[in-house]
């Protein structure tokens, strides 16, 4: 017995407006729009709808809207209508249930109970229309011997780093989750923009080689694409032992998704399942980690910076001490709102802590014992405005990951079902039908659009607080008052809450 | 009374400072009366004076300053010194009554040396032994404060208009080569004698004139390196900074200056190579340290004063200079208060670092 199951949207169309172009049909790659002949109207499958507003942007008369569903079991406030269906789903399928994108469900989003200062008659609020006002910040090491040459000059004693325009990067999306063309928008857009993209675990498509000093590689779990003309090519190296979407598991790329160019990428069989083992299975602790930092750094002649990559679970502040000390040269933290691919909907939903928290008690730790300069902190899952980075880097954070946003930019309505590979906006698929109608010359104008936009409200918000250099924000939580929170929240944030004056 | 670091306590202020790079020794006289000229912009709520080469006497010993609150602590604070200092002479600090300046506290002086067995027990270099027992003091005994610590110098101050403080401590009657004032205007009420500046650190004395944005930024830094900023002033913050990028770091003067008030990166790309260089790397090396808002400070140390202001100069500071002396004030109107006509006036750039030294230290006229 198969129960069947409602959709939780419905498609409305306005019977006066559609002219039967069939334009919905030919976009919806989830087959909901077909034209019935005999009637000679256009009608829709509602439940195969994922709700992606493809054919809402696209239909020339606007006939179309998608509603959510008012079918609806009997009220139950402890049994709601999507935890009933997912149980269905289980007694159908007998497997794990699959989703994508960031932890939907409404926790509290601690980015909205922050607020920031502004200067007033003590001291001046700066204006960036005529002052200068820096967001550019350098990430790595900044632990230094102080040395001079015989003329008494400093010598550079420090470890590479990074040089960002905007303390925004691209967080890591493989090549087969995300499509060529999302690819190709994410590395001009970085090169332009003076930042960096992540290539994701999947490797590095010979085409964006000459992205490469704008581009971050990964090394995760799966080793794909991995070997030295990789490492090489990259301005950094990212060895990822988690992913805030679904800490404590490995990525996963549905065999669908596997075509001839992405199999060759990471070097695996066309159409079979990648499946990431959940470790590095040469790192079960914290002394092999520095192993493979090292390793990394030996292959690369210790030219290139190391970030390690953790999701926020409750010990980060005790790993990400022992990440300091291992060599790494930037940490990267995603909380449990950060976007994938595909994950196990349990695990997206139920593991992991926000990444405000994880940042918070990282950066105090960091400081309490003295190692704050052994790394740079990069957070990310989920950054969602320049407001959001402007208080991430006043908790600690020397720059931010930004991943969701990104694919926004690029059309992305956040329907949730990258991981079945038929994604309308040719961003999450490799259906070349679908992956055309992404057009990286408009896709990469759209990012740097993006960036851009904020890098202006982050100064405005800098020049408010009167201060001109994103490197006299970094930790200063004194610019930030909570909202809402109870004790405990203020404690681990180390804010104050507002009103309490200085 | 809730003392000052309780709570952070910005505020608006006057400073001033004379060096007479000869060496010569002047009294204390000229700059109260510098100071008194900018009356309004204190509020009489703090001031206080820094005076180097005052103690020739006893120049190879600390001369710590201390404020009691009481007899205790006073017995605590001594018992302490004793144990880690050979005290080569104590006394009360020689004050004059005045109406205006209202609950002294008891104000001593030791000039003290470290015991030689401590010292070497403790495998600290001498000058950090000492910042460790002047932090301890003030962080452990109740109602005991060291607000002077350095050799052949000293900090008089407290809560009262400046110049009153100055005719308070009598400072008419010390001679040193070099001074600096300032006057306080706090936007809080603190009433605290330990919380008016200057601030020193050893001989490090700087009196500050602003409210820096990066203030938690810079402290939350700083504090990594042991420094504990319990006084939340500004003063502190950037007295530390100083202390350990010159310090522990071993910078010179300049390259703090290129740290603290660094150059935009904009400017910085249009200099010569060498100091685009140098520039780039301090920047890289400690960006923590960058101060942004407005500040000018003075900087007083053995044998030299430094004048710096924020790097868009948000604060008024001029320099002046006359035959072998050199002034630095807030106001022009300080610096002509005691001489008239000086033979260069000049207005430093922001970010800029005016650097004047004994002439036996390199200092030039
Ligand atoms: S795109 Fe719009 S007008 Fe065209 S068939 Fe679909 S609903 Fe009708
Ligand atoms: S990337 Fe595509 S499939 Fe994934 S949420 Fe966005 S629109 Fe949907």
């Amino acid at each position: 017995m198969e129960l069947f199951v409602h959709g939780d949207y419905e498609v409305v169309r306005n019977p006066d407006l559609c002219i039967a172009c069939r334009v919905c049909e030919r976009q919806c790659a989830n087959e909901v729009h077909w034209y019935d002949e005999t009637a000679g109207k256009m009608k829709a499958y509602s439940d195969k709808c994922v709700n992606c507003h493809r054919c809402v942007c696209l239909c020339p008369t606007h006939a179309l809207k998608i509603v959510k569903t008012d079918d609806t079991y009997k009220i139950n406030a402890n049994w709601n209508n999507a935890t009933i269906n997912e149980v269905y789903k289980q007694a159908n399928s007998g497997g794990v249930l699959l989703s994508s994108m960031g932890n939907p469900k409404p926790y509290p989003v601690f980015w909205d109970k922050m607020l920031v200062n502004a200067s007033q008659v003590t001291n001046p609020p700066i204006d960036p229309l005529r002052e200068p006002m820096e967001t550019k910040v350098w990430l790595g090491k900044r632990t230094v011997k102080i040395e001079r040459d015989e003329k008494g000059r400093l010598k550079n004693t420090l470890a590479p780093q990074l040089e960002l325009s905007v303390p925004v990067m691209f967080s890591a999306m493989s090549y087969g989750s995300i499509s060529y063309n999302a690819h190709e928008s994410l590395a001009r857009a970085a090169e332009e923009l003076g930042i960096y993209y992540n290539t994701g675990e999947g490797g590095l498509h010979k085409d964006f080689y000459k992205y490469g000093k704008n581009t971050i590689v990964q090394v995760a779990s799966g080793r794909f694409g991995g070997f030295k003309g990789y490492l090489e090519t990259a301005a950094a190296i990212e060895i990822k032992m988690g992913q805030g979407a679904k800490p404590g598991i490995g990525g996963h790329l549905p065999g669908a998704k596997i075509n001839e160019d992405v199999s060759q990428t990471r070097m695996i069989p066309r159409g079979v399942d990648a499946i990431s083992p959940a470790p590095h299975h040469d790192i079960y602790s914290i002394e092999d980690l520095r192993q493979l930092v090292y390793s990394l750094k030996e292959a690369t002649e210790y030219k290139k910076p190391v970030i390690v990559k953790i999701a926020a679970v409750h010990n980060a502040a005790a790993i990400a001490s022992g990440i300091a000390r291992s060599g790494a040269d930037i940490i990267a933290i995603d909380g449990f709102r950060g976007g994938t691919g595909a994950a196990p909907t349990r695990i997206r939903d139920n593991v992991g802590i926000p990444i405000e928290l994880a940042l918070a008690s990282v950066d105090a730790r960091l400081r309490e014992e003295g190692i704050r300069d052994d790394v740079s902190i990069v957070v990310g899952g989920s950054i969602r405005s320049s407001a959001d980075v402007v208080k991430a880097i006043a908790l600690g954070a020397d720059a931010c990951y930004i991943g969701t946003a990104a694919l926004l930019a690029l059309g992305c309505p956040l329907c949730r079902s990258c991981h079945e590979g038929k994604c309308n906006w040719g961003i999450a698929t490799q259906r070349p039908d679908l992956v055309k109608r992404l057009n990286p010359d408009i896709g990469y104008k759209r990012l740097v659009n993006l960036v851009t936009a904020w890098n202006h409200e982050i100064q405005e918000m800098m020049g408010g607080m009167g201060i001109n250099s994103v490197e006299a924000l970094r930790g200063n939580r004194l610019m930030l008052r909570g909202i809402g929170l109870t004790d405990t929240e203020l404690s681990v944030l180390g804010i104050r809450y507002a009103g309490q004056s200085l | 009374m809730i003392r000052e670091g309780i709570f952070r306590n910005p505020s608006g202020c006057a400073v001033s400072g004379v060096i007479d790079r000869s060496g010569k020794r002047m009294s204390g006289e000229c700059m109260i009366r510098s100071i008194a000229t900018m009356h309004d912009r204190s509020n009489g709520l703090g001031g206080g004076f820094a005076g180097y080469g005052i103690y020739p006497h006893y120049k190879d010993f600390y001369a710590f300053h201390l404020f009691f609150d009481s007899k205790m602590a006073k017995g605590a604070a001594e018992a302490f010194l004793g144990r880690h200092f050979e005290i080569a002479y104590s006394s009360e600090i020689q004050t004059h009554k005045l109406p205006s300046v209202t609950d002294e506290p008891m104000i001593w002086r030791y000039f003290c040396a470290p015991l030689p067995r401590k010292l070497a027990d403790s495998h600290l270099d001498e000058r950090e032994y000492v910042v460790r027992c002047v932090n301890r003091i003030n962080v452990q005994i109740d109602g005991a404060y060291v607000f002077s610590s350095g050799k052949n110098m000293g900090i008089f101050k407290g809560v009262g208009f400046p110049e009153d403080i100055g005719r308070f401590y009598g400072l008419d009657e010390y001679e040193g080569y070099a001074w600096t004032c300032h006057g306080r205007y706090p936007t809080n009420t603190p009433g605290w004698w330990g919380g008016a500046h200057p601030f020193g650190l050893l001989d490090f004395s700087v009196v500050h004139n602003g409210e820096i944005s990066s203030y938690d930024a810079n402290r939350r830094y700083i504090e990594m390196f042991g420094y504990k900023c319990t006084l939340q002033t500004d003063t502190e913050v950037i007295t530390y900074i100083v202390d350990y990028l010159v310090r522990k770091c071993g910078l010179t003067l300049k390259e703090v200056s290129h740290v603290i008030a660094a150059s935009f990166w904009s400017t910085i790309a249009d200099k010569p190579e060498e100091d685009r260089e140098q520039e780039t790397l301090l920047r890289r090396m400690f960006p923590s340290l960058l101060v942004t808002g407005p500040f000018s400070i003075i900087l007083g140390y053995t044998g030299g004063l430094m004048a710096l202001n924020d790097r868009l100069k948000l604060r008024s500071m001029v320099c002046a200079e006359k035959g072998d002396l050199a002034f630095i004030a807030s106001e022009e109107c300080a610096i002509r208060a005691i001489e008239p006509s000086p033979d260069t006036v000049y207005a430093p750039a922001g970010g800029e670092a005016v650097i004047y030294e004994l002439y036996d230290r390199g200092g030039r006229a």
